[in-house]
C-alpha cells in the first residue's frame, strides 16, 4: 500500500509562499516524477510529504489516513537524499541495518534483509567498508539499500543521480526502474533531468513556482502539453515557439513545433534561414537555424533535429518545413487550443 | 610550483625560524638536564659539582612527590571531563537558532580572554571568599554555614576555576564541529526512526569524536602546566600542589636548582606518557 494524497497543501517560509494551495494524488505503486526549473519547490514538496518540513495549511493523507501531524519516522516512507546522507562512521552493513535497529527488527531478520538487499544491489563485496571508501555509484546503492530494508510503503528520491557521471547515471536509472518493477512500491522521484523524467515515470508532475502546470504520463505531456510552459519544458531540444504573423496564420497567439517535427531541405521549403551551429551526435543532428523571420525570440533562432547526418555548413541557406499535423497551438494566455 | 629552485629557496628562508625554535627548545632542555645532575644551590654556595642521580632519587622519595602527581592527574582529569561534557551541551545549545545568538556566543567565549591570574583572583575573592564571597552570601541566605572553599574543598575549587577558563575553548571547537555536521544525515536518521537522543548518540557524537580528540590533546598539554591559578589561590597548600608547583617550590622557595631540574625531567616524562597514552586511545579517531 502506498497511496499519497495532498489536499490544499501550502508551505510558506516566513512571508514567502513557496507552495500555493496544491492538490495531488499519487496512486499506489505509481512511479511519479516531479520536474520543474530550479527553485520551483520540488524538494520542498518532497520534504513536506516526508514530514521533514511542517506544512503551513492543508493536509496529507497516506493510505487513506491523515498523516499531516505524523512524525517522519511513523509515515512509513523512506527517502534517498541527493548527498546520499550515509552515516560516515558506520560500515555499509551498519548503515543498512540502522533503520531496522531503530525499529527493533530481530537480528536474524536484519541479517536476512541486509543480505538480500546487498545481493540485489551488488554490494556484497563492499559490505564491510565505510562509505568514504566507496565510489559515488556504490554510495548511491547503499543509500537505496538502506531505504529498501525498511520495506516502506513509498520511496522518496531527491535528485539521487545528480552527483554521478553520465554513464553511471544511465546504469542507475535502469536499476531504479528495475527495482520499481520488482517491488511495485510507490516511488516519488525529483529530478530536473528530462531524460530521467521521460524514461522512468508513470506520471510526471510539472511544477512552476510551486504551481502544478500539468500532471500526466510522459507521452501525454509530450504530445498534448497543456500550456506553453510545459511545451517548452518537456522535450529536448526544446520546442520552437513561434509568435506573430506566422502564428496568426494558424489562428493562434503562439504556435509550437518540435525540432524533430520539422523537415529540412537545402533547396525548398516553407521557411528560409541560415545555418548557425550544427551539432552532430552521429545518430541525429541538431541544427540551430538563424534569421528565420519567425518570431521565436532573439535572432529568430529555430532548432531542428534530423536523424542521420546532413552536410550543412555554418552560414549556408537552409529551408524548413513543419509537419503541420504536429503543430501545437496556444492562445494569448499560453493555454493550449485544439 | 615546487621546482628544485623554489624548494631550496624555501629551505634557506625557513632556516632562521627553524634554528631559532630549535635553540629555544633545546637550550633550556639541555640546561635542565645538566642542572639535574648537579648540586646547585644559588644562595648556599652555588655550583657544588656533579652528584649523579642523587637529585632524581631525592625528588621521588620526597613525601610530596606522589601526592603532587595525583593532584596533577585529578585536576587534569576533572577539567577535561567537565569541559568536554559541558562543552558538548553548550555547543548544541548555541547551535540552536535563538534570539540574541551572536551576543550569547560572545558571552560564552569571554572567559577565555581573561588572564588566568585575574580569573583566579576574581573567583577567590568574589565567589569563594568565606565571608564576602557570593557563595557565602548564598549559603547564608539558605541558612547554611558558608564553606571556605579553597581550604575545605581545595581541589574541586581549582578544578572549577580552571574548567571555567577552558570551557569556552572546548565549546568553540565543538561548536564548529557541530556546525559542520551535514543536516541531511540527521534528517536521514530521523526518517530511519531514530528519536532525538539516539540521533545524538549515533550521529552527532561520532561526528564530534575528532573534535573531542583535539580538545583532549590540546587541553591536556596546557593543563599539565597550570600554575597561576594555584599560585594566587591556595599557594600550593591543602593538597593542591601539582607537579609543576612542586618544581617551582623546589627551585625558588628551597633554592635548589638541581632538585627542581630533576623534577622538571620527571614532568617531561609524565607529559610524554600522558600524551602517548592519549594518542593511543584517540589516535584511531584521527586517521579514520
Ligand atoms: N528553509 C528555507 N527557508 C526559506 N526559503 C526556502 C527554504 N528552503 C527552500 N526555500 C525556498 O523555496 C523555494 C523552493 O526550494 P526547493 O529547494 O524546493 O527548490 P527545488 O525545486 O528543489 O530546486 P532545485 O532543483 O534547485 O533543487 C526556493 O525559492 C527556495 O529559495
Ligand atoms: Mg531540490
Amino acid at each position: 500500500m502506498g497511496q499519497i494524497k495532498l489536499n490544499q497543501v501550502t508551505k510558506s517560509f516566513g512571508d514567502v509562499q513557496v507552495i500555493p494551495p496544491l492538490d495531488l494524488t499519487i496512486e499506489d505503486g505509481e512511479f511519479t516524477v516531479f520536474v520543474g526549473p530550479s527553485g520551483c519547490g520540488k524538494s520542498t514538496l518532497l520534504r513536506l510529504i516526508a514530514g521533514l518540513e511542517d506544512i503551513t495549511s492543508g493536509h496529507i493523507d497516506i493510505d487513506g489516513s491523515d498523516a499531516t501531524n505524523v512524525p517522519p519516522a511513523k509515515r512509513g516512507l523512506a527517502m534517498v537524499f541527493q548527498s546520499y546522507a550515509l552515516y560516515p562512521h558506520m560500515s555499509v552493513r551498519k548503515n543498512i541495518a540502522f533503520p531496522m535497529k531503530m525499529a527493533g527488527v530481530p537480528e536474524d531478520e536484519q541479517k536476512r534483509r541486509i543480505d538480500a538487499a546487498a545481493k540485489a544491489l551488488n554490494l556484497t563485496d563492499y559490505i564491510d567498508r565505510k562509505p568514504g571508501q566507496l565510489s559515488g555509484g556504490q554510495r548511491q546503492r547503499v543509500a537505496i539499500g538502506r531505504a529498501i530494508v525498511r520495506e516502506p510503503s513509498a520511496f522518496l528520491f531527491d535528485e539521487p543521480l545528480s552527483n554521478l557521471d553520465a554513464a553511471l547515471r544511465v546504469g542507475m536509472r535502469l536499476e531504479i526502474s528495475e527495482l520499481h518493477k520488482r517491488l511495485a512500491t510507490t516511488m516519488i522521484y525529483v529530478t530536473h533531468d528530462q531524460v530521467e523524467a521521460m524514461t522512468m515515470a508513470d506520471k510526471i508532475v510539472v511544477l512552476r513556482a510551486g504551481f502544478i502546470e500539468q500532471v500526466g504520463s510522459p507521452l501525454e505531456l509530450y504530445h498534448t502539453p497543456r500550456n506553453e510552459f510545459v511545451a517548452g519544458f518537456i522535450g529536448s531540444p526544446k520546442m520552437n515557439l513561434i509568435k506573430g504573423t506566422e502564428a496568426q496564420k494558424h489562428g493562434a497567439a503562439t504556435i509550437g513545433i518540435r525540432p524533430e517535427h520539422t523537415d529540412v531541405s537545402k533547396t525548398e521549403g516553407m521557411w528560409k534561414g541560415r545555418v548557425g551551429v550544427a551539432e552532430h551526435l552521429g545518430s541525429d543532428t541538431f541544427i540551430h537555424v538563424h534569421d528565420t523571420g519567425l518570431e521565436t525570440g532573439p535572432d529568430d533562432l529555430f532548432t531542428v533535429r534530423i536523424t542521420g547526418d546532413i552536410q550543412a555548413k555554418h552560414g549556408d541557406d537552409i529551408y524548413l518545413t513543419p509537419q503541420l499535423d504536429k503543430l501545437h497551438k496556444f492562445d494569448a494566455q499560453g493555454l493550449r487550443v485544439d | 610550483m615546487a621546482t628544485q629552485h623554489s624548494r631550496s629557496a624555501a629551505r634557506i628562508m625557513m632556516a632562521p625560524a627553524v634554528v631559532l625554535l630549535l635553540g629555544w627548545m633545546l637550550i633550556p632542555l639541555i640546561m635542565t638536564l645538566i642542572f639535574s645532575f648537579k648540586k646547585y644551590l644559588p644562595m648556599r654556595g652555588g655550583d657544588l659539582g656533579w652528584v649523579g642521580f642523587e637529585n632524581y632519587v631525592r625528588f621521588v622519595s620526597s613525601s610530596a612527590f606522589w601526592p603532587s602527581v595525583s593532584a596533577t592527574l585529578i585536576i587534569v582529569g576533572g577539567v577535561l571531563a567537565i569541559t568536554i561534557v559541558f562543552g558538548i551541551l553548550l555547543a548544541i545549545l548555541l547551535n540552536q537558532p535563538m534570539w540574541g545568538q551572536g551576543v550569547v556566543r560572545i558571552l560564552v567565549i569571554a572567559p577565555f580572554f581573561v588572564m588566568p591570574t585575574v580569573s583566579a583572583l576574581v573567583w577567590k575573592n568574589m565567589f569563594m571568599d568565606p565571608t564576602n564571597g557570593l557563595f557565602a552570601h548564598l549559603w547564608r541566605f539558605f541558612g547554611a554555614e558558608p564553606v571556605s572553599w579553597l581550604s575545605e574543598a581545595s581541589l574541586p575549587s581549582i578544578v572549577l576555576i580552571v574548567s571555567w577558563q577552558w570551557l569556552p575553548f572546548a565549546t568553540l571547537i565543538l561548536l564548529t564541529a557541530i556546525q559542520s555536521l551535514d543536516s541531511e544525515q540527521l534528517e536521514a536518521a530521523e526518517m530511519d526512526g531514530a528519536p532525538p537522543l539516539k540521533r545524538f548518540a549515533f550521529i552527532t557524537l561520532p561526528h564530534l569524536s575528532r573534535a573531542v580528540t583535539i580538545v583532549l590533546l590540546i587541553q591536556t598539554i596546557f593543563l599539565l602546566a597550570i600554575f597561576a591559578e594555584i599560585f594566587v589561590t591556595t599557594g600550593g597548600a591543602f593538597g593542591t600542589r601539582t607537579l609543576t608547583y612542586l618544581i617551582f617550590q623546589r627551585v625558588l622557595e628551597s633554592q635548589n636548582i638541581g632538585l627542581g631540574s630533576a623534577g622538571g625531567v620527571y614532568a617531561i616524562i609524565l607529559a610524554n606518557i600522558v600524551a602517548i597514552f592519549l594518542m593511543r586511545i584517540v589516535g584511531k579517531n584521527l586517521d579514520a
